[in-house]
């Protein structure tokens, strides 16, 4: 009888082995598309840590991108101060914000769909807030010097695609690997605990106000790191975009079509909808047609079906196809 | 210090324009204190509103206040519609699916009109909107006026119906106690789909009434379905009575935001608000503890 | 010294005094009930023991430490643990990691965790359906893992909720041997709210009556079962037990 585990980890490192080889099968431009791939394979898991394993729903994941970027993209702006040092400041704030919504919020007993205004409103008012904000360039955006793009320049984050796809490759498996730990752990099982019943967690010894913040500032952490990767990626910076609530959906996206609270549904999710959207937009190009907003009308209408037909996610359903 | 005057009118223009933004929040008020459906498609419907009276002003040269009872018609049949095909089926399921469920519905209507209106601003141009009546030192616009009229008749008569017909009451039972509607015999998922479309209504008539007031763009969808989530829950959730006041104080907060800080900071203002009533009054002013 | 010491507790809800000065003492290692109709106090007694509210007035003594107004996962840390009247498993987790979770009060390991959990579970006779979710369960096996769960944490009080509501005789019974033996070998102090007479019969060693928040009785069975108040608000003159 086949081992359950040995199956997944092999079809595991052979997606690994396909990932770190990719560069020298395709193009710069669909290493590009890779690179979005893992970036939403990677934030939809940071979302999935506080929605998936503790049960809260947060709208306003934008908050921490945008927060996360802002910070390192200032300190390089203003004093020269590289990623690597910026992200420690990034994660910080991010931290700090995620732990006062999460106070605020578990403190005053706010849940469900209330929870979910929460986090929106604290995102739209940052948003808002960083568009009068003119250290960080207002709503005119900051713009990060972007120096020579062939050579890699680790320590200032600077180079050619290849160096952004390989590292976000790393942060999507460090993710993931992160995740598959938290989950087999005391942490990820007094999250689920927390996240089916959370009275009965109680009765069980479990300070859930505790370990819910606990998760909001895992989140918020790797959300920040994400952010600090957008700004040293894309290079500028604007409120409207950055904070804006679509970004916050985009995250969840991932998760909700992959399936939430599972290891692979972020990692899929992602992949389906950036893979089948970017298809999209080339049928379209093709056929001559150029209109705005049709990739997002696509978004919704597979959220929308997923959600009537497959209400856990396409991974639960395909992995019991494949009997994995 | 702005003199007196001025901001006695602004105020007087935001209670104005506060009962557009009531009317609108009093939809989704009734739509979630009965359905329980947190319709997170609610200012895209608004917007929608807003433009087809810009449409069938600019083909037919339809006054928006006329063009309020075909565009509310065919809402009503829409928000029917919307309930039982896709949320009917939906009511057993857990909350955050829900949820989703309309934030899908938003996300499509928002880019469809995105793809169909494009970017720009439109706007509707009636004589009467330049008129305005003085009383003393206030001057009121007619076009404002008007609008906020339109938006108090509407809640009138919803108020009406609940009070005062049969349906009205049923609906109320509904909202009460879904089991117990079941078993005394009524049919509750029409009842919940003609409360859908009662909301839509409601969006639609604040929709051809706010078109007098702004120019629509697509992005004001979301910002209006928040800005109606922020009026409903200061207000009170299921206080029909609290989504008017919710309406009128965002209305003047964000007039008086916009006078004395600078326009584009009034709606954060509102997520102040927001955030505020949250923490400290989860059920509103007027509404009742769950 | 008694494990548990309710020294004069009370409980109003807006003008309803729910329980009035209840006191009653449970010693180490016994098995006490708590019994009375409805609405005399028992779940509200209970709750307060559990962490649930606190009392307005009086005192609660676990090992001589005062507990009353501490958190729910205060009081399991300190040694109490709880099933609920209508069950709450984990349900989409599977029985054994049911268990883990609570194991993982006293284990930092998930090895040693999964370890104590399957002992847990083999014992309460759920081996056979320990990688099954939780919500596949038949009631029975419910409240099983619910006590499971709650030994995981390895309490020193264990306090049942209505435990055999909804059981059929014959896995009354068997509960009842689970408790008995659990009580016998671990020495784990059993406080139990029951209706079902068979059962607090059975198991109890000494009971407490409640009825409109007051005690009116304490004793062996034997005496409670004859106590003439007890008779006429509770169990009729025509009890035969």
């Amino acid at each position: 009888m086949r081992n359950p585990y040995l199956v997944q980890i092999s079809w595991l490192a052979a997606l690994a082995a396909l990932l770190v080889a990719l560069p020298l099968l395709v193009g710069n431009y669909a290493l590009s598309v890779a690179t979005l791939i893992l970036y939403f394979a990677y934030t939809g898991q940071a979302w999935n840590v506080m929605m998936g394993f503790a049960g809260q729903l947060s709208l306003g994941h934008a908050l921490y991108v945008g927060v996360g970027a802002y910070a390192a993209g200032s300190l390089f702006f203003h004093y020269g101060v590289g990623p690597w040092a910026g992200v420690w400041l990034a994660i910080a704030l991010c931290v700090a914000l995620g732990l006062v919504i999460g106070f605020l919020a578990f403190r005053f007993r706010i849940s469900g769909v209330y929870f979910a205004l929460l986090t929106i409103a604290f995102a739209e008012f940052t948003r808002i807030g960083f568009d009068h904000f003119a250290w960080t360039g207002g709503p005119g955006g900051m713009f990060l010097r972007v120096a020579q793009r062939d050579t890699w320049d680790v320590a200032n984050f600077r180079g050619p695609p290849l160096m952004y796809y390989y590292a976000m490759l790393f942060l999507a498996i460090a993710a993931f690997a992160l995740c598959a730990w938290l989950l087999r752990s005391r942490a990820g099982y007094y999250w689920q605990a927390i996240r089916e019943n959370e009275e009965a967690a109680q009765a069980l010894g479990i300070n859930t106000f505790r370990w819910k913040l606990l998760a909001v500032a895992i989140s918020a952490a790797m959300t920040a790191v994400a952010g600090v990767f957008f700004a040293f990626y894309y290079n500028n910076l604007f409120p409207e975009q950055i904070f804006h609530i679509s970004r916050s959906i985009e995250i969840i996206l991932g998760p909700v079509i992959g399936g939430v609270g599972t290891l692979f549904g972020p990692v899929l999710g992602a992949a389906v909808l950036t893979l089948l959207s970017d298809g999209i937009t080339e049928v379209l190009a093709f056929a001559g047609v150029e209109m705005p907003g049709i990739k997002q009308v696509f978004y919704g209408v597979v959220l929308l079906a997923v959600v009537m037909f497959l209400p856990h996610g396409i991974w639960p359903a395909l992995a019991k196809r494949l009997r994995l | 210090m702005p003199a007196l005057d001025l901001v006695a009118n602004v105020v007087v223009s935001g209670i104005l324009t506060g009962l557009v933004y009531g009317l609108m929040a009093l939809g989704l008020s009734v739509i979630f204190g009965v359905v329980r459906v947190v319709n997170f498609a609610h200012g895209e419907m608004m917007t929608i509103a807003m433009y087809a009276a810009t449409a069938l002003f600019i083909a037919l040269k339809l006054d928006p206040f006329v063009a309020m009872l075909p565009i509310a018609a065919a809402f009503f049949v829409f928000g029917y519609a919307l309930q039982t095909a896709l949320i009917n089926p939906f009511i057993t399921r857990p909350e955050h699916s829900q949820f989703m469920l309309l934030v899908a519905v938003a996300i499509i209507l928002v880019n469809a009109m995105l793809m169909i209106f494009g970017p720009d601003a439109r706007n509707v141009q009636v004589d009467y909107q330049l008129e305005s009546y003085e009383l003393g030192p206030l001057l009121l616009d007619k076009g404002r006026l008007l609008a906020a009229a339109a938006a108090v008749i509407a809640a009138a008569g919803l108020f009406a119906f609940f009070r005062y017909t049969l349906t009205g009451k049923a609906i109320r039972a509904c909202a009460d106690n879904y089991l117990g509607a079941r078993v005394v015999g009524l049919n509750v998922k029409h009842l919940y789909a003609l409360t859908f479309g009662l909301g839509a209504v409601c969006v639609a008539i604040a929709g051809c009434a706010m078109v007098l007031l702004v120019d629509v763009t697509p992005p004001l969808g979301p910002a209006y379905t928040l800005l109606a989530f922020v009026i409903v829950i200061v207000g009170g959730l299921g206080s029909m009575g609290g989504a008017l006041l919710g309406g009128v104080l965002i209305g003047v907060s964000e007039a008086l935001a916009g006078l004395f800080i600078a326009p584009s900071a009034k709606s954060m203002f509102s997520f102040g608000l927001l955030i505020l009533v949250l923490l400290l009054r989860p059920q509103g002013l007027l509404g009742r503890r769950a | 010294m008694s494990l548990l010491a309710v020294c004069s507790v009370s409980k109003h809800f807006r003008g309803l005094r729910a329980v009035q000065e209840v006191s009653f003492d449970v010693p180490e290692g016994d098995i006490h009930g708590l019994i009375g109709p409805n609405g005399a106090g028992k779940t509200t007694t209970f709750n307060m023991i559990a962490g649930v509210y606190a009392p307005d007035s009086g005192e609660i003594l676990f090992a001589g430490r005062a507990i009353q107004g501490l958190r729910p996962d205060e009081i399991c840390a300190a040694g109490i643990g709880r099933t609920f009247q209508i069950v709450k498993p984990f349900a989409g987790l599977s029985v054994l990691d049911n268990v883990m979770v609570g194991a993982f009060l006293r284990e930092r390991h998930a090895a040693s965790a999964r370890a104590a959990a399957a002992a847990i579970v083999e014992r309460l006779g759920l081996g056979a359906k320990r990688d099954l979710p939780a919500s596949s369960l038949t009631l029975p096996d419910r409240k099983r893992l619910e006590v499971a769960r709650a030994l995981a944490t390895r309490p020193r009080l264990l306090l049942l909720d209505e435990v055999m509501a909804g059981l059929r005789p014959t896995e009354c019974d068997q509960m009842v041997g689970v408790f008995r033996e659990l009580n016998r070998s671990d020495g784990t102090t059993i406080l139990l709210i029951e209706h079902v007479m068979r059962a607090v019969m059975a198991l109890a060693r000494h009971i407490a009556v409640l009825h409109h928040g007051a005690l009116i009785a304490r004793g062996t069975p034997e005496q409670v079962v004859r106590d003439p108040a007890v008779l006429e608000c509770y169990l009729g003159e025509e009890t035969e037990v």
